[in-house]
């Protein structure tokens, strides 16, 4: 049964929710198939075992590593994690922040973790296109200041690397989620810890990384073997950081022709789509992310209409929820118009056809609501 | 890769079967965000449930299963989320539960390695292992569970050496890791009797695991434990090939008269170290271990053989043997000459 569903989810549909998660780039999957050798090959050996094989799959995590730290900036170390979201939560529960500062707009695994830190939150409101003001007052002992360099729903691009400044002079640590930025764009500068995961970035799911800044010390939060420099216990899979290292490589040798590529189905997209109005700032975001409200639209409606086109009405771990958007309601949208705006996702295996047969499909479905 | 005559390490990580690389590989064409309400994403999130219930049916359990990256982050879950304080663990845990447990009761074992059930009945959580990672011991988890119960504790195991290999105990929370048993690094699962024994902390699995899902990982996890366990009847043999050929040479089991897993054994060849066995094993291309994995490369003496009272003399002379489903006769044969040899040169050299 979920075979057939998968097999005719791979037939037809139109696949625009690269921000929920992006298709596996060929490449990794081939730098992850030697590690996940049965006992033909070695390359099943536990990278923390001191033996021959141990020691070959160590160097392939460290070979990753690297290829994980030129997306990042010089200065710090990249430890591995299960997801972006474990790396925030060790970047937030590590640090033990007294007093939190996060963005409005930032994704709930650094909202909800700044609420069960401990420390008391003071959240920094966006404007309404979706941008946080770079000169913003960080409130006098803040310890930590997390927001992040390209928001998920909206796609605005936030000046980081100035209220990674600001956040310095205040005397405070700066956390920056880079999950939809790192690959697409230069990393912060003056970053203090940078999460990222692989699956948003045509790697593979089960992996994220955390930079952090050299001399800046943190507690772990998975104990055990001691793994990572003591920060993150638990067993490294090689297969799994090769895969990650792979998709890190591609990403740098193709940014300008992958952010090219998003360029033009970005001005097709908005050619296609004249009636609909654009949520969060046009300019200062990145282009793969085109979240849209049409007044009147029934979101709801429209998706289940569209069941050849995967597209989002928010954020993948909050949909089905029913929540509106803490994003669109942060940028002066109400739950009315929150609930009229579609997600479009999309990056380097879009094709122009897709975009153009997504968007009839989108104004007919429209059309038919009388909107 | 490198050329290695016998693969003797499978309790730090095991070869992926056949059928769990076949599995991850169709899941890697599964890509779509399980928590995606579009087409896609509700055909990663079906096969995450099936592959959620099929663990479930093969592993016999009938409580929960919150899918996480390896036993440790099951085991951090579980040790930090549950509702009652952490009361005792045992002497002879992994250091993912240790590392968690700084100052709380350690429950002793006698010079077998098995802890009392007597001596755990307590209000708490209680966390002790199903099978050692060094020993091989199997600690009498029924008796355990019963005595935990009894006082209105709640029992946890860290099963990641038992799991897809002997029946699960009876215990309320379960952390395993699926590259124990021939499933892929990187996936493991916490098994929870009631959700209302822990607290949530939001996100996906429930609330109680945030981040996107490792569907691939999941698919080979519950891949690999329909292979089963058979192969052990085999290990059982080798190793009692093994344990006779090394008591010939002047060599100590340890723990041998306990109940022990027959995929790990522990040995002290008298008067060698540890650390110099392993280079000359390493040099002979055969791959063992001193204890854990993790702590492999560290001059530490095993706390768990302190706990049995071994003195650090002799317990800086043990090494751990652990056979898999694919070790034959003469991968142990090569061991047993390897072993014979440089316990011969050893004592040349004292």
């Amino acid at each position: 049964m979920a075979d057939d569903c998968g097999q005719r989810a791979a037939r037809t549909v139109i696949y625009l929710d690269y921000q929920a998660t992006t298709p596996l780039a060929p490449e990794a999957r081939e730098a992850m198939l030697p590690w996940l050798s049965g006992p033909e090959a070695m390359g099943f050996a536990n990278p923390h075992s001191p033996h021959r094989p141990g020691r070959a799959a160590a160097a392939a995590v460290e070979v990753a590593r690297e290829q994980v730290a030129e997306l990042l900036p010089p200065g710090g170390r990249v430890v591995f994690t299960a997801s972006a979201t474990e790396a925030l939560n060790l970047a937030i529960m590590g640090s033990a922040p007294r007093r939190i500062a996060v963005s409005a707009i930032e994704h709930a695994a650094v909202l909800d973790t700044a609420r069960a830190s401990g420390g008391s939150v003071d959240i920094l409101q966006a404007d309404e296109d979706g941008l946080i003001a770079a000169d913003i007052v960080i409130p006098e002992g803040t310890d930590l200041v997390a927001v992040m360099q390209v928001n998920n729903e909206i796609g605005t691009i936030q000046p980081v690397t100035r209220l990674a400044a600001q956040a310095r002079a205040a005397g405070a640590l700066f956390l920056c989620d880079a999950v939809q930025g790192v690959g697409k764009l230069p990393p912060p500068a003056g970053a203090d810890f940078i999460a990222v995961s692989a699956h948003k970035l045509y790697g593979p799911k089960g992996i994220g990384a955390l930079w952090v800044r050299d001399g800046v010390t943190i507690q772990p939060m998975i104990h055990g073997g001691g793994q990572e420099q003591g920060l993150r216990s638990g067993t490294l899979s090689p297969a799994l950081c090769a895969g990650f290292g792979a998709a890190a490589v591609l990403a740098k040798a193709r940014m300008e022709e992958d952010a090219a590529h998003v360029e033009r189905l970005w001005a097709r997209a908005r050619d296609l789509l004249p009636e609909w109005t654009l949520n969060g700032s046009a300019q200062q975001r990145w282009h793969g992310n085109l979240n849209l409200r049409r007044d009147g639209l029934d979101v709801g409606r429209l998706m289940s209409d569209l069941r050849d086109l995967a597209f989002s009405a928010g954020s993948a771990c909050a949909s089905g929820s029913g929540r509106p958007s803490h994003v669109l309601r942060a940028i002066g949208l109400g739950d009315r118009q929150a609930k009229s705006s579609v997600r479009l996702g999309f990056g380097r295996y879009t094709a122009m056809r897709e975009i153009e047969d997504a968007c009839a499909l989108i104004e007919a479905a429209a059309a038919a609501q009388g909107v | 890769m490198p050329n290695i005559s016998a693969y003797l390490d499978h309790a730090a990580t095991t070869p992926l079967l056949a059928e769990a690389q076949a599995a991850l590989i169709e899941g890697f064409a599964l890509w779509a965000n399980p928590s995606s309400p579009h087409a896609s994403g509700r055909a990663a999130r079906a096969a995450l449930e099936d592959a959620r219930s099929g663990i479930a049916r093969m592993l016999g359990w009938d409580g929960e299963i919150v899918f996480t990256s390896g036993a440790s982050e099951a085991l951090t879950i579980a040790l930090t989320r549950c509702r009652l304080p952490l009361a005792a663990v045992s002497a002879v845990e992994h250091e993912a539960v240790l590392r968690n447990a700084e100052g709380i009761a350690r429950l002793s074992v006698d010079a077998g390695g098995v802890v009392d059930p007597a001596s755990t009945g307590l209000a708490g959580l209680v966390a002790v292992q199903q099978v050692n990672n060094e020993t091989g011991v199997i600690q009498p988890l029924d008796g355990i569970a019963k005595a935990v119960r009894d006082a209105g504790g709640i029992l946890l195991a860290d099963c990641a050496q038992g799991a897809g290999k002997i029946p699960l105990p009876d215990a309320d929370l379960i952390a395993l890791a699926a590259h124990k048993f021939g499933g892929p690094i990187g996936t493991g699962a916490l098994l929870v009797r009631d959700w209302a024994m822990l607290s949530p902390s939001g996100g996906q699995e429930r609330g109680y695991r945030p981040g996107t899902e490792n569907l691939p990982g999941a698919l080979a996890m519950a891949a690999a434990l329909e292979a089963g366990p058979a192969w052990l009847a085999e290990a059982q043999r080798l190793r009692s090939l093994l344990e006779g050929a090394i008591i010939s040479g002047g060599g100590e089991v340890i723990a041998g008269g306990s109940e022990r897993i027959a995929a790990i054994g522990a040995y002290r060849m008298p008067g060698v170290s540890s650390a110099s066995q392993l280079i000359r094993f390493d040099a002979m291309g055969i791959a063992v271990s001193a204890g854990s994995a993790c702590s492999s490369g560290s001059l530490k003496v095993s706390h768990v053989l302190g706990a049995m009272g071994m003195d650090e003399k002799a317990a800086s002379e043990v090494i751990r043997v652990s056979i898999g489903r694919e070790t034959d006769e003469v991968d142990i044969r090569r061991f047993i000459d390897a072993w014979l040899t440089i316990a011969g040169s050893g004592r040349h050299a004292r």
